[in-house]
């Protein structure tokens, strides 16, 4: 069994960790270029989204390499991420590929289905190992995300532009290179170390722009175009609403044992948003709430071009805008995206937050 | 007591029910002018761009009821059958009105929610009959005869008459399907846009005037939904999105259908995850692929039926 899996931001670094635990062999689908993009495009429906069509991209440049079993997670719907699979599986069976699907259910689509799942991937391991390797790769990925949050908080109080990203490459390699939860331990602390060490001016003022949008978008910066990075540079520091360690925390470590911790965003989004629509919907217009409470200066949503719940949402961001006085960038992005259009409006929409820090300090 | 009901998405699937439901009651109902160009730039004006064209026109629509109604009736239809919902953006339409419209009459929002079983969409109309002051009681019974005449109007779309023609015959109308010398051609679409003559440009009157008998995918009787539906290796959680693959799994292998056409919203993100399956199910029939939205031009689209049906012949008279 050769597995591969699609690409979401820092995902593979802990996908990877966790098949090694359980001794199956993967196929890392190579990093999402061009060529992952063109391939996508070319074979999915016209309107599937852009997460659609790279995942999709994966899987052929993957299955290319020899991959012949696909990992993904489902879902239950209402956004069309929850078919994503077998809409994938019926193309590429179409392109006249043989391989094996393996669909790991959310526990909240049935424990049985995500039991069946896991077990087709556990190698013939005991439920306690399958639940060591999930933690290991958990682990990896919090230590991701700890030097992620590090590059945004520094970025833009850096004094040498690209200092912050060059430690978070590092970091990142540091984590991959890892081969116990004690070195990944010990790699933790020389991060923070790292990010400590880069000079920063810390009279600079600095921005904090909420990031809020579709869960691919946030967390993978090929499509996201790097928005972070970019804020980062124009003087903002960013925080979104979603890390991946904590997703996996959230749906593979803790829903399994039936705990649920509490998200209070549902009561926030009540005055726009009365029900669930899928995806991260209402807790997106939840947390826009609670970070215009905040006190943030201002928030960028993004999300895929035609995204079913992020529409909804869209629609009623100018609302959530209005009434609580903080700036919303919505874009919309898909593979015709420009770079040039995007940093312009990035750059005009950090101008105006910037202006309106001003005023504010004045009155 | 004037109740106005959009001539737009599930109007086209449960009117019937809707309509007795609050006759019943003692209401009137006042349902919005069939789509138009006006009512199209209304909801254009308003809506979120990125939106789809059926969201445009339902904007258009509870406009166009403004002054004229003292209720517009605007349910959250999260799901309507077990385990399965609508899509989100049918779901979050209330809502996007609601911020985006302004002095619009009281709008009636109950959560027609049968995810968990059709209690669930009995519960959102005795809701709506108890804001609206009637005894408890009455509405159970006005929601029975509206059930009945919703089960009424299956019989008659699935014997082939359009949602419009289905409604005019439970008001007493007399209706006859035309006569079909050539055969049948298959419309798979969600019955909001395929039967929403104006944003189609006529889509089913062109076909039927050519000769064929038209075959809206929401002819296909529950139990054969069900039926195509076990041949997925994951049941779909969209009950339109279902039906369509359902539809096409039927009307790609039955004898009778001379052709198929796949009829979809200009970023229709439920249809893009259907699409593959019914491109697969109908290969062996001459198929169109037609994509609406507000900016189709009548010419184009003809063009295109023209060569299908020039397709349709070559393939059947050779």
């Amino acid at each position: 069994m050769k597995v591969t899996y699609p690409h979401m931001g820092n995902l593979t670094i802990g996908v990877k960790a966790m098949f090694g635990r359980l001794d199956l062999e993967v196929v890392e689908p190579p990093p999402i270029s061009k060529r992952t993009l063109t391939l996508g495009v070319q074979h999915s429906p016209e309107f599937a989204c852009l997460p659609f069509k790279v995942n999709l991209g994966n899987f052929l440049e993957a299955l290319e390499r020899g991959a012949d079993t696909i990992v993904v997670a489902g879902g239950k719907g209402p956004c069309r991420f929850g078919y994503y699979g077998q809409s994938q599986a019926e193309i590429l069976k179409e392109l006249g590929y043989d391989f094996h699907y393996v669909t790991v259910e959310s526990v909240d689509n049935g424990k049985d289905k995500f039991a069946a799942g896991v077990k087709a991937l556990a190698n013939g391991k005991s439920a306690w190992e399958v639940v060591a390797a999930i933690h290991y790769g958990y682990r990896k990925l919090a230590a991701c995300d700890l030097a992620e949050r590090l590059s945004h908080r520094v970025r833009p109080r850096e004094r040498h532009r690209g200092a912050a990203s060059a430690a978070y490459r590092e970091s990142l390699e540091q984590i991959d290179r890892c081969r116990s939860a004690g070195e990944v331990k010990r790699a933790s602390r020389e991060i923070r170390r790292r990010f400590a060490a880069v000079p920063v001016d810390r009279e600079r003022p600095v921005l904090k722009v909420g990031i809020i949008g579709e869960i691919y978008f946030l967390l993978e910066p090929y499509v996201n175009l790097h928005v972070e990075e970019r804020l980062g540079y124009l003087g903002a520091e960013t925080e979104r609403t979603l890390y991946l360690s904590e997703w996996v925390k959230r749906h593979l470590l803790l829903a399994p044992l039936g705990v649920n911790p509490e998200h209070h965003y549902a009561r926030d989004a009540a005055p726009y948003l009365t029900t669930e629509i899928g995806g991260h919907g209402r807790e997106n217009v939840g947390k826009a709430v609670q970070y215009a409470r905040a006190g943030f200066d201002g928030l960028v949503h993004i999300c895929p071009l035609t995204c079913m719940p992020e529409i909804v949402g869209k629609s009623l961001y100018p609302q959530v805008s209005q009434d609580h006085g903080i700036p919303v960038l919505s874009l919309s992005l898909d593979e015709h995206a420009g770079e040039a259009g995007f940093e312009t409006r990035l750059e005009a929409f950090v101008d105006l937050l910037g202006r309106r820090a001003v005023r504010e300090r004045r009155s | 007591m004037r109740i106005g009901i959009p001539r737009a998405f599930l109007y086209y699937h449960y009117f019937a029910l809707w309509r007795v439901f609050f006759t019943d009651l003692g209401c009137e109902v006042v349902v919005s002018p069939p789509t138009g160009r006006s009512i199209l730039e209304r909801g254009l004006t308003a809506a979120e761009d990125e939106s789809c064209l059926p969201v445009k026109v339902a904007y258009g629509h509870v406009v166009a009821l403004a002054g004229k109604v003292d209720y517009v009736f605007l349910p959250y239809m999260k799901s309507v059958e077990a385990k399965r919902y609508l899509c989100p953006k049918i779901i979050g339409l209330p809502d996007m009105i609601a911020h985006n419209l302004s002095g619009l009459p009281p709008l009636l929002r109950p959560e027609v929610n049968a995810y968990a079983g059709p209690d669930g969409a009995e519960r959102a109309y005795l809701a709506v009959g108890a804001q609206l002051g009637f005894p408890r009681e009455r509405c159970r019974e006005a929601y029975r005869c509206g059930a009945a005449a919703q089960q009424e109007f299956r019989r008659l779309v699935e014997e082939g008459f359009l949602p419009e023609e289905a409604y005019a015959r439970l008001e007493g109308r007399e209706v006859a399907l035309p006569a079909a010398p050539r055969g049948a051609i298959a419309v798979i679409g969600h019955s909001y846009l395929s039967c929403d003559s104006f944003v189609t440009m006529d889509l089913v009157g062109r076909l039927r005037e050519a000769g064929y008998r038209v075959l809206i995918s929401d002819s296909l009787p529950a139990a054969e939904v069900d039926r195509q539906a076990e041949r997925l290796s994951k049941d779909m959680f969209w009950s339109f999105g279902r039906r369509l693959m359902s539809a096409g799994f039927h009307f790609g292998t039955r004898d009778d259908v001379r052709g198929v056409i796949l009829l979809t919203a200009f970023s229709c993100g439920a249809d893009s995850m259907v699409e593959p399956f019914i491109v697969h199910a109908a290969a062996g029939k001459p198929f169109l692929n037609l994509t609406v939205d507000e900016h189709s031009g009548e010419a184009g689209l003809v063009t295109r039926l023209e060569a299908f049906l020039d397709m349709i012949e070559r393939r059947w008279s050779a």
